[in-house]
């Protein structure tokens, strides 16, 4: 053991970090993925937390956070009673998850997920930061499983910052778990299997699906899918996009037209009356914390994009970490069959118990791998950004938190609010930064801010990553993952301040590195430096 | 192994190894005066401490400072692509303590010229919308500022291209030619490049690149890290930061500050480092909570963590390798952004003239360490400590 002497004083070494309370194993998110894994966990005599975020507060909706929402809660959304009462109806296996054990805690956040690795040593084990409404702490665990479900890609148009479109995700959650979806008449983009579930799910929960518009010439998803929604009022549109999102202030139509097979409109434009417009054209796992961790992902087409890889025990590169359902990947036979995604979780918790040493590690579970895809998945979406963004008619911000438009990102133009007259020497555009690499998403995000707003590019990231990549004349693959951090949740500060500190750490806390010597006046530097010669003493005013 | 091929790259006057702030702003002065540069960044542009730092301009200890202050008012111009450079400076106390603490760099600046006014309470709440009662007193600085540390790198890199000069991103070094004592070409994974001069000025690299060439720079490298918040209306003032902090208001209006306990660590040779944030968000996040209680409401909605490099004394190196005579390293140990208008020009004339024109840079040299205990790092504790080895 090094002496305390030889620590330097200012660093995090041997720092305690304050951890409020600890647990066997944690499952992130309390869908039918994490329920299954907490609930055969408990039932093993694992002791199980299972936090979700839901109900999410009406706030925290309003802000796009943390699915697309696009303002189509109705006022139900207000009464947080009542979002708890419908979520935990809505969901039988919460109930079941009490009853064996589970310490469940629902309106709670995963803010943030930590372990020591690459580039940090100094936490004491693997930690999560949690909060809810007036709270925020740390919790340590053992053992993680990460069900943090799926999110839609977002997909620009003309007027598609108004309330009414928003992502398939949101509308089945409000619709489906607390009956305060507010459109009634819907037209819906995308024919993936997810696009053709939420659209059967929101036609259950009595909304009418006016239209389902495909870009693609035909439908990419399931034919008897297609056959249940076909009929009655519901149209398919195939090789069409939308052209706008008409309405004074909320959604009143879809302008919709037909396209050629570079993307581009052709014949009139037809006006859809709808008062929601859906997407559904990417679903995507959310990889946010397993990302920030420093898990590895990579760009999987058949589980859906950007997922983690994963071992048949659903283990990702971190050994204590596992991702079960949606956020480890999403394929057209696992969004059919719950069943799918809940035998991930009891591989993943067969594989926590042998860990234990309570158990062989077999979950008398198969395997089961993803479906061979059945249309090219970065394609698709590369053709959806073509028709709907680039051959768009006017305008329209992409990033709507930082307003940045399609043709902002590919000039990489300095952000509106520099106001940046000045002549420039030099065409600088995307294609002299693709001059130089491949593009990078992040670079693109610190050069025009395009990502960089409160809602952490939830709705603009996929699209931006499309844009390079059509730029570049590259599949989406080639587009790296722009990273993800902690907190992937907004937290005011009031809240995130409640972390405790150690005394010592405040006692010694300092601007910078607190090294006495670098900030001596440079008319005053002794000409040699030695450890033992050194005689700047501290407090050292860093500059 | 097989000697790498000659590259298509083609050889340049000077090579600089590293596309961080340091590197470009020498390769920008090196271009703009005609001299044929090539950058050689083994990842991206600025992608290490350089595009990830508080974006500070205001370092009176430094010999370069003022350079530092002739030249920022200027960068937009000069460069001719936003900095987004923002005047002056609003350092705030909020105890006594900090008031006596943030007094001692003044009198650095006072000396040099540039002055300051004393701020009560009073005044403060006048001047920065978002402080408030708790705060004790502060300093109005008549000089210094921030800029976007990003959007600078860039600007450095596109003007230097403006001038032609050259850039290679995704490229590491892997070794050097030497003959008759001088560095002859640069060994990369994409063949030899040559070269007349070479300024290593590699970030945290610096030192083991240097060692390649038999001299090693002293230098260990940490982690630290920074939040941001969502915008808030901008202040008249946005060069705000005290209470143990540093940062600002950027432009767009968000709080971007970090401050507080660092990780030294050791760094993989092969790849990039990790960069990860840690829990301290949260500490930095009371303390600016304290700063700017008006701003308690505000959504952090991103932290990260930079790897930054310190030589021993915290000090500077700008200086000529005694074992290879056209080799310069330059690494500004932790304290490069602000200063970098002045460190590139320093580089500029150090390779073309061999002296600096504007400044006594000797406290940068080398030979400072030249008695420099051997295991340095384990007599200062710059080591890395794994929580179970503590």
């Amino acid at each position: 053991m090094a002496p305390r002497s030889r620590i330097d004083l200012k660093s995090v070494a041997g720092r305690e970090l304050h951890v409020e309370e600890h647990t066997q194993l944690l499952v992130i998110g309390a869908g039918p993925a994490g329920l299954a894994a907490a609930i055969d966990a408990a039932g093993r005599g694992i002791a199980v937390v299972l936090v979700d975020e839901n109900p999410v507060s009406f706030k925290a909706m309003g802000e796009e956070v943390p699915q697309h929402y696009g303002q189509g809660m109705t006022g139900a959304a207000r009464n947080r009673n009542a979002m708890m009462e419908s979520f935990i109806a809505s969901m039988p296996q919460i109930e079941a998850a009490f009853e064996a054990g589970v310490d469940v805690r629902l309106g709670t956040a995963c803010w943030g997920l930590y372990g020591n690795g690459s580039g940090v040593g100094w936490l004491p084990g693997t930690v999560v930061g949690l909060n809810d409404e007036e709270r925020c702490w740390l919790m340590g665990a053992e053992q993680v499983i990460v069900a943090a479900g799926r999110r839609d890609m977002g997909l620009g148009f003309p007027g598609w910052e108004k309330p009414g479109v928003m992502g398939a995700t949101a509308a089945v959650s409000l619709a489906r778990l607390h009956g305060a979806f507010a459109p009634r008449r819907i037209v819906m983009l995308g024919t993936s299997t997810e696009a053709l579930t939420a659209a059967l799910a929101l036609r259950d929960a009595g909304i009418e699906i006016a239209a389902i518009i495909e870009q693609a010439p035909e439908p990419v998803g399931p034919a008897d899918l297609v056959s249940a929604l076909r009929g009655g009022d519901c149209e398919f549109l195939s090789g069409h996009v939308v052209r706008e999102a008409l309405g004074r202030e909320t959604v009143e139509a879809a302008l919709v037209a037909a396209i050629n097979a570079t993307g581009h409109p052709v014949g009139e434009a037809r006006r859809i009356d709808c008062d929601g417009i859906v997407l559904a054209v990417g679903t995507t796992p959310v990889v946010d914390l397993l990302d920030a961790l420093g898990c590895t992902i990579a760009f999987q087409p058949e589980r859906s994009g950007y997922a983690p890889v994963v071992d048949a025990d659903q283990r990702t590169s971190r050994r204590n970490v596992f991702a079960v359902g949606d956020c480890a990947g999403i394929w057209s036979s696992k969004s059919r069959d719950p069943r799918v995604s809940e035998s991930e979780a009891r591989r993943a918790v067969a594989a926590i118990l042998s860990e234990l040493g309570s158990g062989d590690g077999r979950a008398g579970q198969e395997t089961v791998l993803p479906d061979p895809p059945t249309y090219d998945l970065s394609a698709y979406r590369l053709e959806w950004v073509r028709a709907s963004i680039i051959e768009a008619h006017t305008e329209f911000n992409i990033c709507q938190c930082e307003e940045v438009t399609a043709r902002e990102i590919l000039e990489v133009r300095p952000p509106r609010y520099l106001d940046w007259q000045a002549e420039r020497r030099n065409d600088r555009s995307l294609a002299t930064l693709l001059g130089e690499g491949p593009p990078n998403p992040d670079q693109v995000k610190r050069l025009t801010r395009a990502g960089m707003g409160p809602c952490q590019g939830r709705r603009c990231r996929e699209q931006v990553a499309a844009l390079l990549a059509l730029e570049a004349a590259t599949p989406l693959s080639a587009i790296p993952l722009a990273k993800y951090r902690a907190p992937v949740r907004p937290l005011p500060l009031s809240i995130v301040a409640q972390i405790p500190e150690s005394e010592d750490q405040v006692e010694h806390w300092d601007v910078w590195f607190g090294i006495d010597a670098q900030w001596r006046p440079f008319w005053d530097v002794p000409e040699l430096y030695t450890v033992a010669t050194n005689e700047a003493k501290g407090p050292v005013e860093s500059e | 192994m097989s000697e790498p091929a000659m590259s298509d790259t083609k050889g340049a006057s000077v090579v600089i190894v590293g596309g961080g702030v340091t590197g470009l702003s020498a390769g920008w002065w090196l271009a703009r005066d005609g001299v044929d540069v090539l950058v050689i960044e083994k990842g991206m542009i600025g992608w290490e401490a350089s595009g990830r730092n508080g974006g500070g301009c205001t370092h009176g200890h430094s010999p370069l400072f003022l350079e530092e202050q002739r030249l920022w008012p200027q960068m937009n111009e000069l460069l001719g692509y936003p900095t987004e450079f923002s005047r002056k400076r609003i350092r705030l106390a909020l105890n006594e303590e900090q008031l006596a603490l943030y007094s001692r760099s003044l009198p650095n600046a006072a000396r040099q010229g540039f002055t300051f006014d004393r701020l009560d309470p009073k005044q403060i709440r006048e001047l920065v919308p978002l402080a408030g009662d708790n705060v004790a007193g502060g300093y109005l600085y008549h000089f210094g500022g921030h800029a976007n540390p990003h959007r600078t790198l860039q600007a450095y890199a596109w003007a230097m291209q403006d001038h032609g000069g050259r850039l290679i991103q995704h490229c590491a070094v892997t070794g050097f030619r030497s003959e008759g004592g001088r560095v002859t070409g640069i060994e990369t994974e994409r063949g030899l490049v040559g070269c007349d001069h070479l300024v290593i000025a590699a970030g945290p690299q610096t030192g083991r690149l240097s060692a390649m060439l038999g001299q090693e720079v002293p230098m260990a490298s940490a982690r630290a890290e920074m939040i941001v918040t969502e915008p808030l209306p901008l202040m008249a003032y946005t060069g705000i930061d005290g209470n143990g902090l540093y940062g600002r208001q950027t432009l767009r209006g968000n709080l971007a500050y970090g401050g507080g306990p660092h990780e030294w660590l050791e760094l993989p040779d092969d790849h990039p480092p990790a960069k990860p944030s840690t829990p301290l968000m949260g500490h930095i996040a009371r303390r600016l909570q304290e700063l700017l209680p008006g701003a308690a409401h505000a959504r952090i909605i991103r932290s990260w963590a930079g790897i930054i490099e310190n030589t021993p004394d915290g000090r500077p190196v700008i200086d000529s390798l005694s074992s290879r005579s056209n080799v310069l390293v330059a690494t500004m140990s932790s304290v490069g952004f602000g200063l970098s208008p002045a460190s590139g020009r320093a580089i500029r004339d150090l390779v073309v003239d061999g002296i600096c024109s504007f400044a006594d840079i000797s406290s940068f040299r080398l030979a400072r360490f030249a008695k420099l205990e051997p295991n340095w790092r384990e007599l200062q504790g710059w080591r890395f400590v794994p929580a179970e080895a503590v």
